[in-house]
């Protein structure tokens, strides 16, 4: 990470980006933007409960894929936290052979 | 959007990222990896019950009990789980305490360290990449955008929560707030105040953000 500072004001984090962010002097607020966001957030969370993973084996690709994704878009444009948190999910259950991507895709086209 | 996937594992973006999580989900259902329920379950306990109202709880107890305030600062987690708050990510807590002459302000550099038990899932802008990177560069700037405006004599330390070691601001407590109840002072302890970018609301003020 290059040490300029970037040119994001928080104000802007807190108007910009689609107006789905709660003021931050407000105490509560909607902890997911969309639902399936909250799906992801849960599976993560449930899986790790019946001991599939180390909540640090989910920490640590969440983190890879966040970076992975600053690298790639240096502005930070169009960051979603859940996204990566979707992405480092499957990547995890792909490494422990509990769910592979050609299974989800399989369902899908089936749909 | 990005087309460009640069690791093998699976495509980049998702098709649709709603579609796919659904998916995964059945999968996972249909595998017996976990209830039917489950999911809806930690989600609505996140969405609900869990949130920065527990924090708060913890930081007025500290401001009326002094003992109580002497074994947060030593032992965070065994001081918080008296109070009934434990769980994920709520493990290694730090508590650090806002002084006349230090501020504490706290950032997950890496990904989003965040104390679940106490504040509940994280704010949008804490995660994001600026203050991720922010916070650490320039927290005094940062602050400001936050509408807090430090006196220059007060000291900045800036906290980065990881699984290791998690954070969390124990507020100044307002001045005005001598005789009220631990109850009433809770309600002026925003989420904010205890991330460390705002202060606590002075009793004035406490109806606004609740």
């Amino acid at each position: 990470m290059s040490a300029t500072a970037r040119p994001i004001l928080a104000e802007q984090l807190t108007s910009n980006l689609g107006g789905a962010i709660a003021p931050p002097r407000k105490n509560g607020e909607l902890v997911f933007e969309h639902p399936w966001e909250g799906r992801a957030f849960g599976i993560a969370i449930a899986l790790c409960e019946r001991k599939a993973y180390d909540w640090e084996e989910f920490r640590s690709r969440l983190i890879a894929e966040i970076a992975a994704f600053e690298r790639r878009n240096p502005g930070a444009e169009g960051f979603s936290y859940y996204r990566c948190w979707a992405a480092a999910l499957e990547r995890l259950l792909e490494d422990k052979g509990i769910c592979t991507a050609k299974e989800i895709e399989h369902l899908l086209a089936a749909d | 959007m990005d087309k460009g996937s640069t690791h093998g594992h699976h495509p980049q973006p998702l098709p649709d990222v709603a579609l796919r999580v659904k998916a995964l989900e059945a999968l996972l259902i249909d595998k017996g990896l976990i209830a039917t329920d489950a999911v809806d379950k930690v989600a609505e306990a996140y969405e609900k019950d869990i949130g920065p109202l527990n924090g708060a709880k913890v930081v007025a107890r500290a401001w009326v009990d002094p003992a109580y305030k002497g074994r947060l600062l030593k032992d965070a987690t065994a001081a918080i789980a008296e109070l009934g708050f434990s769980g994920m990510q709520g493990e290694h807590m730090v508590v650090v305490e806002n002084t006349d002459k230090v501020h504490n302000m706290v950032v997950c550099t890496l990904c989003s360290c965040y104390p679940w038990p106490v504040l509940g899932l994280p704010p949008v802008w804490y995660k994001a990449p600026a203050y991720r990177s922010r916070a650490v560069i320039e927290p005094r700037a940062v602050l400001r955008e936050f509408g807090l405006e430090l006196d220059d004599t007060r000291e900045i330390r800036v906290w980065d929560s990881s699984a290791e070691l998690r954070y969390m601001v124990l507020p100044r407590r307002p001045a005005g707030t001598g005789g009220m109840s631990e109850q009433r002072l809770a309600k002026l302890v925003t989420r904010e105040s205890m991330i460390g970018v705002a202060e606590a609301n002075t009793p004035g003020k406490a109806r606004k953000g609740a």
